[in-house]
């Protein structure tokens, strides 16, 4: 039974308030609403590198006329204030696209650059983007991008993850220098730095720090960054992570798991393929089976996919690899809610909970199933047979108390 | 000691364009490299802790040749030599009657086993990066070099700024986790640089960068060392203070970029110079010795013939090819007796590789010197083995043949110095991580493995199959085989388990 957004009873013998609307669930599965740990949907098509000359824009320091960046001190590709709950679209088509295929919350992250933002846990569902936030600043992402070219800093990799060191320990240092510094205000003061300060209170509320990492060599680095640096931190990629399932399970760092599975492009030049790419790609679907076997808490994301219905797809192919169909679930339902933590509000079928849901004619990792209904804040979404790109976004039906079908663990 | 100058020179192998040493072309051949990265199932992993190698001709740099010698290890050092020596029960027995052992060969600047980037070249002083950060245990390059007998690699940062980034010497144990890879206790390196790449002679982009003249690189090492003084000033003022008990301190600010150069300052740091032409050597030993640190080497040093008494006298070793030049203009006043006339002088020289095709046949380049130069059979092989563990620091523990060395050793079928010699085994401390019997051994599975993954990849790239539509995938599959080409072994390992 939901009420006003929320889970008020699950169970064979609910009593049923009068004015309850009752949905006949016979036949029907409900599962808790999936959760793509790891997505831009919601989120403005991440801008060019050139100046926006037009308008205003949520990414402020591209819009100031292009610096050449020399070192760490000039804060290359960095803008950690950009928080995806500030810039949430409700009409993103993406939006009822992922709803429709059973994704009712997303770890929402900004993209682009070394330090590009706040992640935000976002409901795929309400009209203004206020009523799609859960929790605004959960993550705080971290990409060991390049310039690109030669004249700017980072050129390297290794540059990168230099530039990520000095501003740990330059946040760490404002963070000091400032304390000693309000309470004795004859000292020098120390210069204020919007990077500092930012990163400074994404540590202090313990928001997780995305470390990417997709294969063998950058989880090994990665574990070895997150412990150098003493964050709270999250490997996210991991698509190798099947030859690093026992050194990530004894780094104890949960691990997002990018669904989008590498494959052979067509028309690759074979010759220029090695045994190695082939073995990575026939094996990277078995990685959630090895993290399991090992005992890594991990969630699953759907990358740079465009389509939602193939992450199910993707997540069928780890299935086919070994996984157990209710790790996969756990995956994409309580984990994630776990390692973001709202699993006191996300996750599973719960009194209390969110009324996030999912109501299916069948097991959703089979292909012919079909999502029926998907509950967003207790509101009902109901899914047209083929959702055409064209059809308008937006409930089909009213906020609704609704009893139905048989809870899903 | 230059007699034989008439002689025709034939052997300069520099097939390389002018732009080769520019930073821009090694980015292209460390991404290639960096492109597979997966687990060794190849370097067999000897867990066995005592081997004999019996019956060789040891080459030990540091006592002579020893014939029908036998080489004890236990516990991945060497612990005995001598044509008595048997094998403990239980010991693993390397038969290598006709064989020539000597020790695994050091090469003094290489870029290999680099993820990413070798240059972080926006900047002219690149210290806060750090090659560490980015070793590639996995790169195939460390396998192809361990087949020409290379055991160790001082990783460079490369040539693009007269302060580069930090470097470190590594054991190629090919497929071990990245942190195993460094090697234990050696002083960790700086990349300086001099001359024409650092100043963009050669290449740029649209947007110059200083210092683009001689003068501006002297002046920027010079800057760079007053704020490292000014830096390491300001950390000794603080602790002095804060010891005294003072209290209301801000903490100096932690500067990566200039941590390393106050361990330079500190002797904790060794650095390792990229340079060409004699006065610019000159010119960084009067700024070393001004500022108060030392130069450990100096790399190329293709004119350092011309400066040698001065770099003995700064206790500098230099690093050099055998004979490969004129690919810019500061490399047209090389001549292959540099390595000769340096040693004759008292330097310690090695021959580097700086590319990973030469570093296959390091022990052929060290041959040339005595070709060119008239070094002995021994002073030759020191410039591959003992001399560039000198030059960074380990010769305690690596370069020759003794007892309670670490036992990374090569096995040739040939004398080294014969352009027959080709390695069977490379050993790196007690291991075998190159065994050439079973490189060739392992090459047909690998193959079939490889064709059968790859027929697996294009069949899920094609539509799903309707019914009788195997007769025509057929066709496919065997034009795909007709156009496999034999598999390169080297290509091969390195995959997942």
């Amino acid at each position: 039974m939901l009420k006003d957004g929320i889970i008020a009873a699950v169970g064979t013998n609910v009593s049923v308030p009068r004015e309850a609307a009752i949905i006949d669930g016979t036949g029907l599965t409900v599962y808790p609403g999936l959760i793509d740990a790891g997505t831009a949907v919601g989120l403005p098509a991440a801008e060019a590198e050139q100046p926006a000359a037009r308008g205003r824009g949520p990414r402020s320091a591209s819009a100031a006329p292009q610096k050449i960046s020399l070192g760490p001190q000039d804060r290359p590709q960095t803008t950690p204030w950009n928080i995806a709950a500030n810039d949430l679209n409700p009409a993103d088509p993406r939006v009822e696209k992922w709803r429709g295929a059973g994704f009712t919350t997303a770890l929402v992250q900004p993209t682009g650059g070394i330090f590009p933002g706040q992640g935000s846990v976002v409901a795929f569902g309400g009209d203004r983007p206020g009523e799609m936030v859960v929790a605004p600043r959960v993550t705080l992402g971290i990409a060991f991008d390049t310039s690109g070219n030669f004249a700017n800093f980072p050129t390297s990799l290794m540059g990168s993850i230099a530039y990520v060191r000095q501003v740990f320990i330059d946040t760490r240092w404002y963070q000091d220098a400032e304390t000693i510094y309000n309470a004795n205000h004859q000292l020098e003061r120390p210069p204020y730095d919007r990077t500092e300060a930012v990163v400074g209170e994404a540590l202090n509320h313990h928001e997780l720090v995305l470390l990417p990492a997709n294969e063998k060599l950058s989880i090994y680095r990665a574990i070895r960054l997150a412990n150098e640096w003493q964050i709270n931190a999250a490997i996210y990629g991991v698509q190798q992570g099947y030859a690093m399932a026992n050194e990530i399970a004894a780094s104890k760092l949960p691990v997002f798991v990018n669904v989008n599975w590498p494959k052979m492009e067509k028309g690759a030049d074979e010759d220029q393929i090695t045994l190695r790419q082939l073995r990575f790609w026939d094996r990277a679907p078995s990685t959630p089976s090895a993290l399991s076997k090992a005992g890594v808490t991990y969630a699953f994301y759907s990358g740079a996919l465009s389509d939602p219905k193939e992450i199910l797809k993707n997540v069928k192919k780890a299935i086919d690899a070994g996984l157990a169909p209710d790790a996969a679930l756990k995956a994409m339902t309580i984990t994630p809610a776990q390692i973001l933590g709202v699993a006191d509000r996300l996750g599973s079928i719960q009194q209390g909970k969110i009324a996030n849901l999912v109501v299916a004619d069948g097991d959703i990792f089979t292909e012919k199933t079909k999502i029926k209904d998907v509950f967003v804040d207790g509101k009902r979404y109901q899914i047209h047979e083929e959702p055409s790109s064209a059809a308008p976004g937006g409930p089909t039906a009213s906020p609704a108390d609704a009893t139905g079908g048989e809870a899903q663990p | 000691m230059i007699a034989k100058t008439n002689t025709k020179i034939v052997t300069n192998t520099c097939t390389m364009p002018n732009a080769h040493r520019s930073p821009a072309l090694c980015i292209g051949l460390i991404l290639l490299a960096a492109i597979a990265i997966v687990a060794l199932p190849g370097a067999a992993q000897d867990q066995a802790n005592v081997t004999l190698i019996k019956n060789a001709t040891v080459i030990t740099i540091t006592h002579g040749r020893i014939e029908h010698a036998s080489v004890l290890i236990r516990d991945g050092k060497i612990a005995a030599i001598g044509t008595d020596v048997q094998a403990p029960a239980g010991a693993k027995v390397i038969d290598a009657s006709g064989m020539y052992v000597m020790p695994g060969i050091v090469d003094c600047h290489t870029h290999i086993a680099v993820d990413g980037d070798v240059n972080e070249g926006s900047t002219s002083v690149s210290s806060m990066v750090n090659i560490k950060d980015v070793l590639n245990p996995y790169d195939v390059n460390m396998y192809h070099e361990l087949a020409g007998g290379v055991v160790i690699g001082n990783v460079l940062h490369g040539s693009a700024n007269p302060i580069g980034g930090q470097t470190i010497v590594i054991k190629f144990k090919y497929g071990a986790p990245p942190d195993e890879l460094p090697f234990p206790g050696a002083l960790p390196g700086i990349k300086f640089a001099l001359g024409e790449n650092v100043k963009h002679s050669n290449f740029g982009g649209p947007v110059p960068r200083y210092p683009e003249t001689r003068m501006g690189v002297e002046e920027t090492i010079r800057d760079a060392f007053t704020r490292a003084k000014e830096y390491q000033k300001a950390w000794a003022d603080y602790n002095r203070r804060k010891a005294a008990g003072e209290q209301n301190l801000i903490p100096p600010r932690r500067d990566l970029q200039l941590d390393p150069l106050v361990e330079v300052l500190e002797g904790k740091r060794y650095i390792h110079c990229h340079s060409y032409v004699s006065d610019e050597i000159l010119m960084l030993i009067r700024v070393a010795n001004e500022f108060g640190f030392k130069v450990r080497t100096f790399q190329h040093v293709l004119e350092g013939y011309k400066v040698a008494d001065e770099m003995v006298q700064e206790g500098a070793g230099g690093s050099t090819f055998s004979d490969w030049w004129a690919y810019k203009m500061e490399a047209y006043e090389a001549i292959p007796y540099n390595a000769a006339l340096m040693t004759r002088r008292g330097v310690i020289v090695s021959v580097n590789s700086d590319d990973p095709e030469e570093a296959r046949h390091l022990n052929q380049e060290a041959a040339k010197s005595m070709r060119y130069g008239d070094l002995t059979e021994n002073e030759a092989l020191r410039l591959v083995t003992l001399n560039p563990a000198i030059q960074l620091g380990i010769d305690n523990h690596v370069g020759s043949i003794e007892v309670g060395k670490d036992a990374d050793l090569v096995i040739y079928d040939h004398d080294p110095l014969s352009v027959y010699a080709v390695v069977q085994k490379t050993i790196i401390d007690g291991n075998v991580y190159f065994d050439r019997a079973q490189d060739i051994a392992g090459r047909a599975a690998l193959a079939k493995e490889k064709q059968e993954l790859l027929d697996k990849q294009k069949n899920a790239n094609k539509p799903a199959p309707k019914a009788g539509s195997e007769t025509e995938q057929k066709p496919k599959e065997s034009k795909a085989k007709k156009h496999r080409k034999t598999p390169e072994f080297a290509e091969l390992v390195g995959g997942g388990r």
